[in-house]
């Protein structure tokens, strides 16, 4: 039994909330980092589901899953840039704990 | 003939204007120009003497109110301008003199002019609106000019008391236009008529004459609005001749007389405004009472002339009330000349005494200033109503309608307050001009320069034949029965005038002839009633009470709670976010922009 496109969707929302979830709750920058990186998954998931019961002519439409290499592209950039960021942090200011980087409080 | 009178308002506007923006630098060049701007509009109102013309340029029009400057010339303003700009003419001369060595000479010329086109707007205006903003500019060029010497304190607040004492009676003035205007439908003397008011209730007829009459009482200082005028001495005394004396003051005289000509209000139809004319003529009554009690007492040359000035006013606001104006504008007319002849004639006396005009230290003035001595006897002599002067038949004109009026009380009155009157002027004339000189101003006076004498010359000329020139100037005066006669007739009026004559001179000989000092004290007339520490009162309690509490409500209702309240709560909210939402959480951020994603989301799929 194949699952339907709502399966695909649901568990892509899923996927999405706990990232969410993980990015508001959780301390650790890493952490938040790595849940971020879910919530992109999730997005991917639901392109991919899409292209797959798109059909164009019998076959499943492609666009969508070429805009997933894109995603995973940039997503690999932005894990470099992010993960100097954070070394960097640590280093001037010997945590990633977020409650204690407050400088931004107004 | 038609263009004449527009020069007649322009030339001193002209005048005034060059000086201020052009010459101020230039005092000579100034007066001369002033000067030469009256002489030319005192030429003007000759020729144009006993001529009747309108004219009339638009220039507001707003639904059923049609405002526009125009000029009415009749006997009324005829007359008006030749006293207008007769002694303003004198009065420029005689300044030429007494302010050569004025520092601000410019500016006081400019302020001459721009006194002079006022007051030639008055004069000459066609409707109630115009009259209004000439009115107000006299004010303003009254202000300016007794606050001359502004360095002085005395003399900047002497202004301002008199511009805001003018200004609460031209508020009861402005509200009785309005009220004219909303039962005439017109502003335009020309088409005012008394019919409009019949089938109204005399109660509204009465206060609109009376609301008018506030302007009057304000601007010709009538009881309860008179305490500005004593003070106005402190300006120049050329100034308080020329418009604290002549003109300006009986400007409120010459507006009712316009007023109730242009009504046609006769002693047949007053009953149609009520009992407006009795308040009037009492009005003016107790104030020519009340002034010249307190002329009795005062010391400084030119109160005593200014309080003569007062109670003088008071005669003509009675005849007036006594549906007299005739009599009212005869008295004005020829008081003009003897009180500015007596109010220059101080002005000499001032220049001579190093500007002395306490009166106990003057004396003996009569030997050293003889021509200043003898107009100012002249001028006395017809202010005291000694017959054959000018003063005499107009001031047997007053008594006469009320005599007429059938108004015993307002008749002795009269009689008395000519009695005080007399007594004292030779008062004043026996203290500062007989006797020994009491101080050294005195004893190194000496006679006036010609520039200034000349002007009180022709005054004290006009002070005996002006009677006699009104049959051609003013012949509205002779519209009713005035015995203008050489021999006057033998009657009620004649005795009781020579009679208050007779008593007025010789209780000022025996109690002042050859006195040093005053032997009589009445600290109640001497402190004028004491009107102006009442007021003070009034304002200390009343006023700084009702102050008080509006600057409560500016205070605490509109600045602390609307305005205030309004940017305290904008604060207080914005504190609120800053603190709760801006908390530098990185966790807080991201909750709070994934809230705002998803009600977005919301509100574009669910609404």
């Amino acid at each position: 039994m194949t699952p339907t496109l709502n399966e695909y969707l649901f568990i892509s929302g899923l996927l999405f909330a706990i990232g969410l979830g993980g990015v508001i709750i959780r301390r650790n920058i890493i952490v938040i980092f790595m849940c971020l990186e879910m919530m992109l998954a999730a997005a991917s998931l639901t392109l991919v589901a899409f292209s797959r019961f798109n059909t164009v002519d019998g076959l499943p439409d492609y666009d969508g899953q070429v805009v997933v290499f894109f995603i995973i592209t940039v997503a690999a950039a932005e894990v470099a840039v992010g993960l100097a960021i954070i070394v960097s942090l640590y280093r001037a200011r010997q945590t990633i704990n977020t409650d204690e980087l407050t400088s931004l409080k107004g | 003939m038609e263009t004449l009178p527009w020069f007649l308002l322009l030339l001193p506007l002209a005048s005034a204007v060059i000086i201020q923006l052009a010459l101020k630098y230039s005092a000579t060049a100034s007066s001369m120009l002033s000067t030469l701007s009256v002489v030319v509009t005192f030429i003007i109102s000759c020729f144009l003497i006993g001529s009747t013309a309108e004219g009339y340029q638009p220039w507001i029009s707003i639904g059923g109110l049609d405002l526009g400057i125009g000029y009415k010339l009749d006997q009324l303003a005829t007359g008006m301008m030749i006293v207008v700009t007769g002694i303003g003419m004198l009065v420029h001369l005689f300044s030429l003199g007494y302010m050569k060595d004025d520092k601000a000479k410019a500016r006081y010329f400019a302020g001459l002019s721009l006194f002079m086109f006022s007051m030639t707007g008055i004069v000459l205006a066609s409707n109630f609106i115009m009259m209004f903003i000439f009115w107000e500019l006299v004010g303003l060029s009254s202000y300016l000019l007794i606050g001359h010497w502004y360095q002085k304190n005395s003399a900047a607040d002497a202004a301002k008391k008199a511009f805001l004492t003018n200004r609460i009676g031209d508020f009861g003035m402005m509200i009785g236009i309005l009220m004219l205007w909303g039962v005439m439908g017109t502003v335009v003397f020309a088409d005012m008529n008394v019919g409009h008011f019949s089938g109204l209730c005399t109660c509204l007829t009465g206060a609109i004459i009376l609301l008018i009459f506030c302007g009057a009482v304000g601007k010709s200082a009538q009881l309860p609005l008179h305490v500005w005028l004593p003070d106005a001495m402190e300006g120049p005394t050329p100034v308080s001749a020329l418009i604290h004396a002549a003109t300006m003051v009986a400007a409120g005289v010459y507006m009712m007389a316009r007023v109730f000509l242009s009504l046609g209000i006769t002693p047949e139809n007053m009953e149609i405004i009520g009992n407006a004319p009795d308040v009037i003529a009492w009005v003016g009554g107790i104030t020519s009472l009340v002034a010249a009690l307190m002329a009795t007492q005062q010391d400084d040359i030119k109160k005593i002339l200014a309080y003569s000035t007062l109670s003088q006013l008071g005669y003509m606001v009675m005849a007036v009330g006594l549906i007299a104006p005739e009599a009212g504008m005869f008295h004005l007319y020829t008081h003009a000349w003897f009180k500015g002849l007596l109010f220059l004639g101080s002005g000499a006396v001032i220049f001579s005494c190093h500007h002395e005009q306490n009166i106990w230290k003057m004396g003996g003035l009569f030997k050293k200033m003889p021509i200043t001595s003898i107009t100012f006897l002249i001028g006395t002599a017809a202010l005291t109503a000694v017959p054959f002067t000018s003063g005499f038949y107009s001031k047997e004109g007053i008594l006469h309608a009320a005599e007429h009026a059938h108004n015993q009380p307002l008749f002795w009155l009269a009689v008395c307050v000519a009695a005080l009157t007399t007594f004292y002027m030779f008062r004043l004339f026996f203290v500062a001009f007989l006797g020994q000189a009491r101080d050294h101003g005195a004893e190194k006076a000496k006679e006036v320069p010609l520039i200034m004498w000349l002007p009180l010359a022709a005054l004290a000329v006009m002070a005996f034949v002006s009677p006699w020139l009104s049959q051609s100037i003013l012949p509205i005066a002779q519209s009713w029965d005035l015995n203008l006669h050489v021999m006057p007739p033998m009657n009620t009026a004649f005795f009781a005038s020579i009679g208050a004559f007779t008593v007025g001179i010789a209780a000022a000989f025996v109690l002042y002839f050859g006195k040093d000092k005053d032997p009589v004290n009445i600290p109640l007339f001497r402190n004028k009633f004491y009107c102006d520490e009442f007021y003070a009162r009034l304002i200390k309690y009343f006023q700084d009470a009702l102050a008080a509490i509006i600057h409560f409500f500016d205070e605490f209702l509109i600045a602390g709670m609307i305005v205030g309240g309004l940017s305290r709560s904008a604060t207080g909210i914005g504190n609120m976010f800053r603190r709760y939402a801006q908390s530098g959480n990185l966790n807080s951020y991201s909750f709070l922009m994934a809230a705002g994603v998803l009600l977005v989301i919301y509100f574009t799929v669910f609404y």
